[in-house]
This record gives structure tokens, C-alpha cells and sequence, in this order.
């Protein structure tokens, strides 16, 4: 089990709800900014004398620009329904982390300064100040929510914490206080144009490495294409996808799809990344600026369709947004949606029948699937509402004879964030995000007891990448999260594919 | 007139001018401001009949609510419902004559008065011995809920109870309607009524500065009355225009 400097919760077999314990994760507070980073993305070096006044103005300017702030500000009537169905809530115990707090934050400068009852009774209706203790608490609650939703889907009004939480983080990161962590990625993504920083020469040596890994184990030269003009299809894929464990082997995965499809792809060195961390932030602009590469390198590549890899919070603006940000793509091919999930695609050729696949080949895996919040409450697959939920598992019970889900309440709309989403991943938040990961904890303890489950299969970078860290915490192996194109991968039999016998006795001469 | 009854003159033109001026603009704050993003919750209709009929559910059986917990539900639609019931059957007070779906159901609604006390005393239940909902409860929520429970109550009795002229308060607001001050009745000076009347222009007054805007407020919640089709149709605000250029 990994060291921690903080007590790890004990797994139960339900998720209970915890009484409160006041101030429990006040001290969590994830790195501020330098200046040079926030002045990357337009925004205030740091904060300065007056900042009071702007976080007020800059307030009253999001009001009038996002129906949502407005609406959700005001229609709060305090029922509780949300109060325990936030898995940071369910972790920490830390009553601002329940999302009507949370939002009360806000909400209680919000009546102070723009509303008759806020202003004339503000100890009536809870509102007060905004002062320095004030902006501490939003600076480290605000970057206590991961943005997944859960709590929009029970709210009678649909309140989204997410929009109010992003509204705080666009307010801070303009005074001046924004959060080291998105906003040096977002500056990365502008400089290199991925959120690791690859540069092309090493994204090239990457993909070549793959070609040859692939070659070696199926005697198939699967191609992984970069920068290819005239190719069909764009890929945009989240950076990990190029070499972290478990996301490159759903690249791999992808690529010997496209390869079984006959369709010709490419990936590109400017749009070498599928995540937009402007969404993070609550930053149309930023948003908007990540987004216009994608754009741009569908023009100059000359392709006719763009396909997004495994990401979750990506899948949610390339559905949701892209076309509003960056469009009209009409300069691609009407037949397909503009950006297709590589799911769809996938799911697509195996109904045509274009893929061999040997179930088999995962018989010693038991999966169970977690439903990323972005795309599970922020964006569908296919065409009809629930695709998301549908898809996903109809591959991966094409490609596995052991399938089973987790409880319920802990998937499809009510599926809770794997504790690292909403620019949360960051190791200065190890102990929010271990404890924010319970709730999924639980419930896959559950299978793992009950159906012997042995792999979690995911669909987004950030969740590969906060599962591989967190499960040793609870005592499970890291390896256990897989991508759901690494099963594809493990099953797909490309044609002209060396016999297993074969590959086994190669395998042996490698050994 | 009584001085009584100027003073509800005063109150109820006030109090009307306040609600609907106050949530007329509101409406429009609402209307005007843009939803620059597609944000439904998902899985959500991809048409708009589908929407309304998710705000429907929404409106009339609260359905993420119910969803969500199970208790706050039940109290909470059980006041709502018979609130409108009960508001449907006060029509009787200002119909001259009476439309006949109320007057059917006026005899049977009036008992609903009960029901709608009993889902504002659960929910003033649950606010205070939940340590969740205790947390996050400032001290107009409890207000608010005896506020409408004052109303309730004072309103029951009245037609249970001590039976007050009633007669005489429909002529007051029948005569306070069409600004007919030459032959206005006195008020009733009953306590309850006079309570009674008071509550409501007070609630009248309240609910465009208040959370009761959560009313006008769940039709333009974009999580709920978004069509999901981003990638059919561009959705882009007249402010992110700019950014285009």
C-alpha cells in the first residue's frame, strides 16, 4: 500500500453519508500561478491592491455574459437534495464540500453586492463580505470540485456546481490567482501544443516505436501516422495517449481499428492533444483558443472527419462545443458528425462487420466499466440519448466474455468522478483526490468481492491516469485500470496476423 | 372605510405592484442574458418537444428530486401540489360568478389545506435535524417556511375553525380589482383573517428578492431546458461573436 501522510477511508460496502467534520480539508490548497504563467493566457500576474472591487466587477461581467451564474445564484432554495451526492463530500466529511456550499460561497457575495435582500438584511439571507478569509476559501474550495455534475442531475433546478465553480476560477484567474496546475498546461498547449509539452521530433520517435512494437507482436505493419496530409482522418487524442500505461496501449488500439477500417488517418503535431483545460478554468477565451487548433489542423492536414481518442472532459467540449467554438466544419464530410468519439467509430465498424475479433483472447479478465463524468452528464455517443452508456459497454462486451457493472447508484448518470477530474490531478491534491476516490473505491470493492472482478476498464485520460495512482492507496493494483482500446486491441485478429502459436513462440525467443 | 382597510388597500396594490413589476423583470434578466454553451445534462432529448416534456416531468412530479431523496420529495411535492390546489380553489374569492371547475372542486380542495401543513412541517423538520440541510440553512430559509406555514395554518382555521365573513373579503377584493372604492366593504377585523391577509401580501412582496425565484427560475435553467444537438447546430452567443471577428 503507498505511504500517505493523511488517513486513507476505510472502503464499506456501501458509500455512507458521514456527518460533518467543519474545516477538514481547509488546509488542501493546490499551488498558485506565477505571473509568468497567468500572463500566458491573458489574465493578472497576481493580485493586487484593489482586487476587490475587480473580483466584483468581474462578477457582475459573468452575470451578464452566462444565463446559468444568474439563474443558478438565484434559484437555490437550500432543499439539501445535493448535499450528499458529491464523492469529495462522501470522502472528506468537509461540509464545504457538499455543492450548496459550495456554491454559497459564492453565492453569499453574490446577494451582498447584487441583490435588494443581500444589501439591506445580508445576516437574514447569509450574506456577506467579500474579504481576503473570504477569497481563501474559494481558492481552496473552488479547486475542491472536479466539475463531473453529479450533483446538476439531482438537483430540482439542475443547479450545475460546475458552472458556478468555473465561474469562480475565471474570476480568480483574473485578478490574479489562478491555479499553477491547469493554467501552466494551458500554456504548454500553446507553446508546444499538448499539455505534456511532447514536441513533434519526440511524438514521431513515439509513434515509430509503436509501429514497431505492433510489427513485432503481429508481424502487421499497423501505421501510426503523424502530420499526413490527404489523409481521411484526423485522430485527436489526449496527450498521455503517447506514452503513459494504461493510455498508450488504447492508442495502439485505435490504430489497428483504423487499420482494419482500410480508412487512412493521422494525427497531428499542432492538435497533438485532445484535452482543453480552458473548460477547467471557465474561460470561453482560453477554451476557445485550444479549440481553434484543432480547426486549423483539420484545414492544413486537408482531412474529411475528425475522431476524438479515449478522453473524458475532451469528449465533453469536442461534443458540446467544438462546433460552437470552432466552426462551421463544413469544409468536412457531411455523412459523419462533427468530431465522431473513436467509440462510435469503433462500435461502427463492428456492426459493419469489418473487424475479427476473438473474445477469447480477454478470458482471463473479469472488467467492470466507470462511466467518466464528462461524458457519462456532459456529452453523448451515437444517436440516441444514452449512447454514452450504451457504446462503451456494447464494445467492450464485444471484445470480453466477462462483463459485469458496478452497483447502480455508482454508474451511467449517477457514476461518480474518479476524485482527479476538473484540473484536480495534480500531486499538491493527493489527499483530495484519494479521498474524493471512495465512492468509486467502494463500489468496485464490491465487484471485486462479489464477481471476482479483476480490471477496470475507463474512457478517459485523467481517470487512467488518477486510478493508476490512487488504487495502491486502497490496496488494489495499479494495473487494474485498462483502457477500453487496449481490450479491442488485446482481441482484434489483424488480417494477416501471425498465429498465436506463433506469437507465443516469439514471445519465448524474446523472453 | 376602516383604517384597516386602507391599510389593505395600500398593502395589496403595493404587494401586487412588487410581484409582478419585480418578477417581470426578472424574467427578462433571465431572457436576456445569453447561454453562450451548450450544458444540458445528460442524457438529455435531442428535440424540443423532448424538452418540454423533461421540464413537465420537472414541474409536475419533480423528478430529480425524487431521484435524489426520497423524504424531501415527498414533503416537498406534497406542498407544492396542494399549494396550487389550494391557490386554484381561492379563484372562488375573485370570480364573480364563479367558473365552475372551481366551484366542483372547491368543496373537496379545501381540505388539502392539511396536506400542504404537513409538507411545509416536514420540510422545517428536515431543515433542522438533518445536520446536512441544518449547515446550509440561513435564517430566511426558516422564515420562509413559517411564513408559508403562518399562511397555512391561519387560512385553515379561518375555514375550519373560526369561521370569518368571507363574503365580505371577496366583496373587498372584488371592489379592490376593478378600483371601485366608493361602495368597498370593510375588512374583516378577525385576527386570523387579518393575519391571514397580511402573510400573503408580505409573501407577495418577498418572492422577487427572494429563492422563490426558483419558480420562474427552473424554466431557464440551461441544464434542463437545453436541446442536446452541439453537434448538429452552432450555438454561439452574441458576445462570443465578437470573438470570431
Amino acid at each position: 500500500m503507498a505511504k500517505a501522510e493523511f488517513e486513507v477511508p476505510e472502503l464499506t460496502e456501501y458509500t455512507e453519508v458521514p456527518k460533518l467534520e467543519v474545516g477538514a480539508m481547509a488546509h488542501a490548497k493546490s499551488f498558485v500561478a506565477a505571473p509568468e504563467f497567468q500572463q500566458a493566457l491573458n489574465f493578472k500576474g497576481e493580485l493586487q491592491d484593489g482586487w476587490e472591487q475587480e473580483v466584483i466587477d468581474h462578477m457582475g461581467d459573468l452575470l451578464g455574459k452566462y444565463r446559468s451564474l444568474q439563474v443558478y445564484l438565484d434559484s437555490c432554495v437550500k432543499c439539501g437534495a445535493c448535499t450528499d451526492k458529491c464523492h469529495y463530500y462522501l470522502g472528506t466529511k468537509d461540509p464545504k464540500n457538499m455543492p450548496v456550499a459550495r456554491q454559497d460561497l459564492l453565492r453569499k457575495v453574490y446577494r451582498r453586492y447584487f441583490t435588494f435582500a443581500g444589501k439591506y438584511f445580508p445576516k437574514l439571507v447569509g450574506a456577506t463580505d467579500l474579504t481576503r478569509e473570504v477569497l481563501d476559501d474559494w481558492y481552496s474550495y473552488f479547486h475542491q470540485c472536479s466539475q463531473c455534475r453529479r450533483c446538476s442531475v439531482f438537483c430540482p433546478y439542475g443547479i450545475d456546481t460546475a458552472e458556478i465553480s468555473m465561474a469562480a476560477r475565471e474570476i480568480m484567474d483574473r485578478i490574479g490567482l489562478g491555479q499553477k496546475y491547469c493554467n501552466e498546461i494551458i500554456g504548454k498547449v500553446f507553446r508546444i501544443g499538448n499539455n505534456l509539452g511532447l514536441p513533434g521530433p519526440a511524438l514521431e520517435d513515439t509513434l515509430e516505436g509503436l509501429e514497431e512494437d505492433v510489427f513485432d507482436e503481429t508481424g502487421v505493419e499497423v501505421k501510426y501516422p503523424i502530420d499526413q496530409k490527404g489523409a481521411e482522418i484526423l485522430l485527436v487524442t489526449p496527450s498521455a495517449d503517447f506514452f503513459a500505461e494504461p493510455h498508450v496501449d488504447g492508442l495502439i488500439g485505435y490504430g489497428k481499428v483504423f487499420h482494419e477500417a482500410g480508412v487512412s488517418w493521422t494525427l497531428s503535431s499542432k492538435a497533438s492533444e485532445a484535452a482543453n483545460f480552458g473548460m477547467f478554468i471557465g474561460s470561453y477565451e482560453n477554451m476557445r483558443r485550444i479549440s481553434m487548433r484543432i480547426r486549423e489542423a483539420a484545414l492544413e492536414l486537408g482531412v474529411k472527419r475528425i475522431v476524438f481518442g479515449e478522453c473524458g472532459h475532451a469528449w465533453r467540449v469536442a461534443y458540446s462545443f467544438l462546433n460552437t467554438l470552432a466552426g462551421p466544419f463544413d469544409f468536412l464530410d457531411p455523412k459523419y458528425p462533427v468530431p465522431q468519439h473513436i467509440l462510435e467509430f469503433t462500435w461502427g465498424e463492428m456492426q459493419k462487420g469489418t473487424l475479427n475479433i476473438d473474445k477469447s483472447l480477454n478470458d482471463d479478465l473479469v472488467l467492470t466499466y466507470h462511466d467518466s463524468c464528462n461524458v457519462a452528464r456532459g456529452s453523448r455517443m451515437g444517436t440516441e440519448p444514452g449512447g454514452q452508456f450504451t457504446i462503451p459497454r456494447n464494445v467492450i462486451k464485444a471484445v470480453c466474455n466477462n462483463f459485469v457493472d458496478m452497483a447502480p447508484e455508482t454508474i451511467h448518470e449517477k457514476t461518480f468522478c474518479c476524485g482527479g477530474g476538473g484540473g484536480l490531478l495534480t500531486d499538491d491534491l493527493m489527499e483530495l483526490r484519494v479521498k474524493g476516490a471512495k465512492p468509486r473505491m467502494d463500489a468496485l470493492q464490491n465487484v471485486i468481492e462479489e464477481h471476482g472482478v479483476t480490471n477496470m476498464a475507463a474512457i478517459c485520460a485523467i481517470c487512467k491516469a488518477q486510478f493508476t495512482k490512487v488504487l495502491p492507496y486502497y490496496g488494489m493494483g495499479m494495473d487494474m485500470i485498462m483502457s477500453v482500446h487496449q481490450l479491442v486491441s488485446n482481441a482484434i485478429i489483424l488480417t494477416g496476423q501471425v498465429t498465436e502459436d506463433d506469437d507465443d513462440e516469439s514471445a519465448e525467443d524474446a523472453a | 372605510m376602516s383604517f384597516l382597510t386602507i391599510a389593505f388597500v395600500a398593502l395589496f396594490y403595493i404587494a401586487t405592484l412588487i410581484l409582478v413589476v419585480g418578477l417581470a423583470r426578472r424574467i427578462r434578466l433571465y431572457w436576456k442574458t445569453p447561454a453562450p454553451l451548450k450544458i444540458p445534462t445528460t442524457p438529455a432529448p435531442t428535440t424540443q418537444s423532448g424538452v418540454a416534456l423533461r421540464m413537465f416531468r420537472e414541474v409536475v412530479f419533480f423528478e430529480s428530486l425524487f431521484k435524489s431523496t426520497k423524504w424531501t420529495w415527498l414533503f416537498g411535492w406534497v406542498f407544492h401540489m396542494a399549494l396550487f390546489a389550494v391557490l386554484f380553489r381561492h379563484l372562488r374569492y375573485f370570480q364573480e360568478p364563479v367558473w365552475a371547475p372551481v366551484a366542483f372542486v372547491s368543496p373537496l380542495f379545501k381540505y388539502l389545506a392539511f396536506a400542504m401543513v404537513i409538507g411545509l412541517l416536514g420540510l422545517l423538520a428536515r431543515r433542522m435535524l438533518v445536520d446536512r440541510v441544518r449547515y446550509i440553512t440561513a435564517p430566511s430559509d426558516i422564515l420562509m417556511l413559517l411564513l408559508l406555514l403562518g399562511i397555512g395554518v391561519t387560512g385553515a382555521l379561518t375555514t375550519f375553525v373560526a369561521h370569518t365573513d368571507v363574503v365580505a373579503v371577496k366583496s373587498f377584493f372584488r371592489h379592490l380589482m376593478t378600483f371601485n372604492f366608493e361602495t368597498m366593504p370593510n375588512v374583516p377585523t378577525d385576527p386570523l383573517m387579518v393575519v391571514h391577509l397580511l402573510l400573503v401580501g408580505v409573501l407577495m412582496i418577498i418572492f422577487p428578492i427572494s429563492k422563490l425565484l426558483h419558480a420562474p427560475g427552473v424554466f431557464f435553467s440551461p441544464s434542463r431546458n437545453q436541446v442536446d444537438n452541439p453537434r448538429e447546430q452552432r450555438h454561439v452567443s452574441d458576445w462570443a461573436k465578437k470573438l470570431e471577428n
